[in-house]
């Protein structure tokens, strides 16, 4: 597969920048001196990075981030029913929105939460592996132009993604506290932002919690 | 708590829980019963009305995000031109068996008509398929849809 070097190099630097301000961040809301702790070595930031990548295949996160046109749904990742497609805006077609059905909060056992709708093509997560995945998020020409900053504030912000631990009724929320993913995401990005070797696949259905 | 939104062009306020379903405050709290509750979880459009402009599953949405905005329902339909068309076209075709899901199918088609007046086949079939009809009358839906689209162009 052909790569740029220019991309990533830009991005390690940010990545640099980032951990650094999230240490100062550290010591200053502490109101201390920040630990003179190391960054994470290659190991513990991949294994960070499997945390982050395991969250994002949860159904409450992938059913919405399809390799598709036809956004999935139940922990089985069965196709929408309604016949429902992601349309050119992403919202579903003209005449069938996402919000149709879904408002911007759970109903019942409606689903709902702002701005409903499918995750970019570009943001296709389902069938990467950790390595793909990786490149993925770090990629700005796939992330919606994220730095990983903004990244940063997407994941520990943004209503929509909290949606995942908050699905409603009969619908199992992502397993893992979202402030865990958060500190796994800011683990990996200190230690690099570092793209795990190709191969792997991580999954809650590996054993982790 | 005291809500205030659009209904049919006339303004009304409510007091609701603001969770509450859009579908109850319009038939409970302001008396328009043609709205209909049919399955109460957004998978049977009998419920359908229209959010500024927009069709939406009133069952599934609570009253506060509907505050400050319009809501058109069956009763308020023939205030606009395809809304008439669609009456006009329903009746003409005599599509109703039982009639509970047409309020339903009528706010669907109406936004249909809004967003592609010329619709074909599949293009109906795509916008009505979340309106289920148990008398099974969809072949006279889709007909008086293609009629409402030829009374429109005049």
């Amino acid at each position: 597969m052909k790569r740029t070097f220019q991309r990533p190099g830009m991005l390690t630097i940010e990545a640099c920048f980032l951990a650094l301000a999230l240490l100062l961040a550290g010591g200053a809301i502490g109101g201390q001196a920040a630990p003179q702790s190391p960054p994470p070595t290659v190991p513990e930031a991949i294994r960070a990075f499997e945390t982050v990548a395991m969250v994002l295949r949860h159904p409450r996160c992938l059913n919405c981030h399809p390799a598709g046109d036809v956004p999935r749904q139940t922990d089985a990742r069965i196709p929408h029913f309604l016949g429902v497609q992601r349309g050119a805006d992403d919202h579903g077609l003209a005449t069938q929105r996402c919000s149709t059905c879904h408002s911007a909060e759970n109903v019942g056992p409606v689903p709902g939460a702002p701005d409903w709708a499918l995750a970019p093509r570009s943001m296709a997560w389902e069938g990467l592996d950790d390595h793909a995945l990786a490149e993925a998020l770090k990629d700005r020409a796939k992330n919606g132009d994220k730095s990983l900053a903004e990244l940063d504030h997407h994941l520990a912000e943004d209503k929509l993604v909290g949606w995942g631990w908050a699905p409603g009724e009969q619908r199992q929320p992502v397993p893992i506290p979202r402030a865990e993913m958060v500190r796994a995401f800011r683990l990996w990005v200190a230690g690099g932002a570092v793209s795990p070797p190709p191969g792997k696949t991580s999954t809650f259905q590996d054993g982790a919690p | 708590m005291s809500l205030k939104l659009t209904v049919n062009g006339e303004a009304r306020e409510v007091d609701a829980d603001p969770g509450t379903p859009l579908l109850w405050v319009l038939r409970e709290d302001l008396g328009l019963t043609g709205t209909k509750f049919g399955c109460g979880r957004a998978a049977c459009g009998a419920c359908t009305v229209h959010l500024d402009g927009q069709a939406i599953r009133s069952c599934a949405y609570p009253v506060r995000q509907a505050a400050g905005r319009q809501v058109t329902t069956i009763e308020g339909l023939a205030e606009s031109k395809v809304g008439q068309a669609v009456e006009q076209a329903w009746i003409e075709l005599d599509v109703v068996q039982c009639g509970y899901c047409q309020p339903g199918q009528c706010m669907a088609a109406a936004y249909l008509l809004g967003q592609q007046p010329n619709p074909d086949d599949q293009d109906i079939d795509i916008a009505m398929r979340g309106n289920l009809c148990r008398c099974g009358t969809y072949s006279r839906i889709r007909a008086a849809i293609h009629r409402a689209a030829e009374i429109l162009r005049g």
